[in-house]
């Protein structure tokens, strides 16, 4: 089953329980955390790749908590007319979405791949990687 | 019989149509196949390129002279200040300048996400720039103010003139320290975490004519997509033969060429505006330099793979800042694309600041050139200074009067 990609924020009210926990252990799903954040306020953001067969019943378990789900909408998406395959992001990418293809030296972007650390951002020298929402 | 071809001969074949010309990958199975003294009677030029970040470039422009007249004392261009203590209405922009309300580091790591490098892309993509000059007003020059958009091909010339670029080969840079640190040669990660290199390699042009036996003063080159011309040697011109302490040699570094060429007729993709997190910006600069295939000397030099052609690896979190000498081995370029390298026992995830694709794009390109007869060898009117002249580099004492 394909995984889905969710952003989960919780209010500084549920912020210390364990839900995420439920999620494997009561609808036996597979989680990936890709990004997480708890703000000052005690608000929390997890950015959860998800995947499973019980993956609608999961998002109620998570809306029932009082925790608000989005699927991620944001996008790092590659200019590629800016691109010159220079490579400089390649081994910073944190899970290889920007990768170089070998022998020709071409750098990739596998989006599948892509968690929106949004380090690339930064680290291009000729600003290709843009961000979508 | 030793081959031996003049420059006058080679450029007849290309007049012709009957010249062979080859890029410097090319040219390597050619050379494992039949040989080289073959390869040498078969092939009159070998094309290199390299499209990499290249600090030391800058554009001369002469923006023609308002009414009344202005004597510029200070100007900017789209913000980015250009140096006119040359005369009235001459500049100098510099690819590594900044705007000056650029918060640079004060918010660590900087953006830089424009500077003089951006300008020159701007001025190339027939974008209108803002230019704004002061002075302080003299008889014959009475404009104090002027602010104005300026096109590049509104203004009288616009000169590429890079003092330094196309190093001959260059560091690949790790971080032996516990943080991330922002240089020019990219993010580094803490404790060998990764390992940027800047360099075509087997295709960058003065590792495949590493004692300058041909490259000289007016050789003719691809430079920032049209034609330009080597005007001297670079600044920082040290070439030299790389060593260990045991006395073991890794083949050729230190060489530097100063360019020049007209930016009305470059591209704006091979001068390309570059931001380095927490570092500065430059410009992304594209050369390739025809090598022609004088005797078999030149073309075992011409034909040097990967394998054969090393880059030292330097720490950049104190080593390399502290100026202090010595490396952590060599890495070849082989090894460096293959994407890991062993530093001190460790494996490390290498990447490229130098875009190899573009630089095969850009050997090509100058072969398509040739080959169509838009392209002739010059002559150099001086070879460069090699190894052979032992140049030194001084390093810049800190002292009192």
């Amino acid at each position: 089953m394909a995984s889905k990609k969710v952003v989960l924020r919780f209010g500084e009210d549920i912020s210390e329980n364990p839900i995420i926990y439920h999620l494997a252990k009561d609808y036996d799903l597979i989680f990936n955390i890709l990004r997480a954040n708890v703000n000052p306020n005690k608000e929390g953001t997890v950015v959860l790749e998800l995947s499973g067969e019980q993956y609608e019943e999961g998002l109620a378990f998570l809306k029932s908590q009082g925790v608000r789900v989005q699927p991620l909408a944001e996008n790092v998406t590659r200019n590629e007319a800016k691109c010159t395959s220079c490579g400089a992001c390649t081994a910073i990418c944190p899970t290889g979405a920007l990768y170089v293809d070998r022998p020709s030296m071409e750098v990739g972007f596998n989006s599948d791949k892509c968690v929106v650390c949004t380090i690339c951002l930064k680290v291009c020298p000729v600003r290709a990687m843009e961000i979508a929402s | 019989m030793a081959i031996e071809k003049t420059y006058a001969e080679i450029n007849e074949k290309i007049r012709s149509g009957k010249a062979v010309v080859l890029t410097a990958e090319e040219v390597i199975s050619l050379v494992e196949e039949k040989g080289l003294s073959e390869a040498t009677r078969q092939v009159d030029v070998v094309t290199t390129g390299t499209f990499g970040p290249m600090c030391s470039s800058g554009v001369f422009l002469s923006f023609g002279h308002s009414k009344p007249r202005m004597k510029m004392q200070k100007v900017w261009l789209n913000g980015v200040p250009a140096y006119t203590g040359i005369a009235a209405v001459d500049a100098f922009l510099g690819a590594t300048e900044l705007p000056q309300d650029d918060p640079c580091n004060s918010n660590y790591p900087g953006r830089f996400r424009y500077g003089g490098g951006h300008v020159i892309q701007d001025l190339l993509e027939r974008k209108p720039v803002k230019l704004e000059a002061t002075s302080y007003g003299t008889d014959c020059y009475p404009r104090r103010e002027l602010e104005t958009f300026i096109t590049l091909d509104e203004i009288n010339e616009a000169t590429l003139f890079n003092p330094r670029n196309a190093y001959q080969n260059y560091n690949c840079a790790v971080n032996l320290s516990d943080e991330t640190i922002y240089t020019y040669m990219g993010m580094l990660k803490p404790k060998l975490g990764n390992a940027h290199y800047s360099s075509a390699g087997q295709l960058s042009p003065l590792l495949k004519d590493p004692n300058f036996m041909t490259i000289g003063i007016g050789t003719r080159i691809f430079l920032g997509g049209g034609i330009g011309y080597v005007a001297w040697n670079g600044t920082q011109h040290f070439p030299g033969i790389q060593q260990d302490e045991a006395g073991n040699t890794y083949g050729p570094a230190g060489g530097t060429l100063s360019v020049v060429g007209d930016l009305k007729q470059m591209k704006p993709d091979w001068l390309v505006g570059t931001s380095m997190l927490g570092y500065g910006a430059t410009l992304t600069v594209g050369i390739g330099i025809p090598i022609p295939i004088l005797n078999e000397e030149v073309m075992r030099c011409a034909a040097a793979t990967d394998g054969d052609l090393y880059a030292p690896v330097v720490d950049y979190s104190s080593a390399y800042s502290q100026c202090e000498p010595g490396n952590l081995g060599f890495a070849s370029y082989a090894a460096l694309k293959s994407g890991k390298i062993t530093v001190g026992g460790k494996k490390v995830p290498t990447a490229p600041l130098s875009s190899y694709p573009k630089a095969r794009e850009i050997a090509a390109t100058l072969k398509d050139w040739i080959l169509k007869g838009d392209f002739y060898l010059s002559e150099p009117a001086r070879l460069l200074p090699s190894h052979k002249d032992g140049i030194v580099a001084h390093s810049l004492e800190i002292k009192g009067v």
